[in-house]
């Protein structure tokens, strides 16, 4: 049984968990003092300032920011605690976006996007518009949580739903360690129900992906490398099979930065990023195909701008007044956070870049 | 004041700049090193990690150590790596007790 590890940042009220607080933290400090380049000066200098965006391909709808979990390192800051719930009304808006976007993918988040009491319904109305490959980023944990939530594998399969679940660890305490007490076992037992209606086992057109994001303070290494371990050990071990796994690194916002911040590894991690900038992850970071919508509509250039409030730049700031050929003429919104992204291989929620 | 500085490991690269060749040469052989080969990059990174632990190297451990995180080696992993290196730093003083031996056997055998 999953037990929740922690508090949302909300919930204990934190600074933190306001977003002009972090834009302050990621402003100043080692970044005001000239220690290290802001994101800004340091892509003016390879010459990819403006950073604008290419063909919209993926757009990313977050359905509310309720988990059952309350992972250490998440950076929407989700949990039980909170109520931000995308309604039909919004749904309805977004689904005249999906019937006429030229995004090929659609990707649902949350928090755990299944605990959205229209979820069914908004995915059964999206999944008519023909989208090609259709995303659910599901915790996995959420499946066994609740009888009404054991039917999802096969929801999933009806839709020919994409499955992208969290995974840090193929052992148990480093998993337990970063989503709370008893997630690993949880998600093992989920991984094995997607496995039976077919889902990730060879040869099967059922799509199931791996998220693995670092346990702590470091960056995350080579994808190829870790997908061959993963896959050795969960295997081995359980007998789980999955397609890919997507390596993310953890930016710098919300629960995160307060974990940096708390263990005195802020500037260390920085550093690492800065070190880690490459050119040639910025060219194909996710912002540029993809656009994000908040649970109340907003449009933002990326998930993790959202959490930080940053809108769109553009006339069009709303799901309601969508205009695909006014967003594509915007820049995209950048701060330090976008280090992130841009180390080593990238990252983006469809892992490495680079 | 400690003689060794974390923020020192950061530098390491500027050695180049008072002895370039040297120091570019240095690097491309260490880069070399630590690429896949008959071994993976994950068990050089353990080796590595033992080895910093045996030269008492501050720098090392703080790398590798982050270097095997990375990797997702575990901490199980990494101190049996630990005890690796020390078995065989103390297997290499306690075999001269050999020497030793000998030289009592000859002197007062």
């Amino acid at each position: 049984m999953t037990k929740v590890k922690t508090q949302s940042l909300h919930k204990r009220h934190s600074q933190l968990a306001h977003a002009e607080k972090q834009m302050e933290f990621l402003s100043n400090g080692i970044f005001a003092t000239d220690e290290l380049p802001t994101f800004a000066e340091k892509i003016k200098a390879t010459g990819q300032f403006p950073l604008r965006p290419k063909t919209l391909e993926i757009l990313q709808i977050n359905v509310g920011y309720m988990c059952n979990q309350v992972c250490e390192h998440c950076h929407v800051d989700a949990g039980p605690d909170r109520k931000e719930i995308m309604t039909r009304e919004t749904m309805e808006q977004c689904l005249e976006v999906i019937k006429t976007t030229k995004a090929h993918t659609l990707d649902l988040t949350g928090g755990a996007p299944e605990m959205n009491p229209n979820f069914r319904w908004f995915v059964e109305e999206a999944s008519k518009a023909g989208i090609k490959d259709f995303i659910v980023r599901s915790n996995l944990t959420i499946i066994v949580a609740n009888k009404k939530y054991h039917d999802l594998p096969e929801f999933f399969k009806k839709y020919n739903i994409h499955v992208v679940s969290s995974m840090p660890h193929w052992t148990q305490g480093k998993t337990d360690k970063q989503r709370g007490e008893g997630v690993f076992q949880d998600s093992i037992k989920a991984l094995k129900m997607l496995n039976e209606v077919g889902y990730g086992m060879p040869g099967s057109p059922l799509k199931l992906d791996l998220v693995y994001n670092p346990s702590g303070a470091f960056l995350p290494t080579d994808q190829s490398a870790l997908e061959k371990d993963f896959k050795k050990a969960l295997l081995n071990d359980f007998g789980i099979h999955f397609r890919q796994l997507f390596v993310i690194t953890n930016l710098p916002i919300s629960r995160f930065l307060d974990y940096l911040i708390a263990s005195e590894n802020y500037e260390d991690y920085m550093y690492s990023l800065v070190e880690a900038f490459n050119p040639a992850a910025v060219a194909n970071v996710m912002c540029t195909n993809t656009l994000s919508v908040s649970w109340d509509g907003w449009l933002y250039d990326c998930d993790f701008n959202q959490m930080l409030e940053l809108k769109v730049a553009s006339k069009v700031k709303h799901i309601s007044e969508y205009n695909e050929e006014l967003l594509n003429n915007r820049n995209i919104v950048i701060s330090q956070h976008c280090y992130g992204c841009t180390a080593g291989a990238g990252s983006s929620c469809q892992g490495s870049v680079a | 004041m400690s003689y060794y500085d974390p923020k020192d490991l950061r530098k390491f690269g500027n050695i180049t700049e008072w002895g370039e060749e040297l120091g570019n040469k240095f690097f491309d052989y260490y880069g070399k090193v630590f690429e896949e080969g008959a071994l993976t990059a994950r068990e050089k990174s353990l080796i590595a990690l033992a080895v910093a632990h045996t030269e008492m190297c501050p720098y090392c451990i703080d790398a590798y150590t982050k270097d095997g995180l990375q990797r997702g080696i575990t901490k199980e992993e990494m101190m049996e790596a630990v005890h690796v290196g020390a078995a065989i730093k103390s297997g290499a003083s306690l075999v001269h007790g050999v020497m030793m031996m000998n030289k009592v056997n000859k002197l007062d055998g």
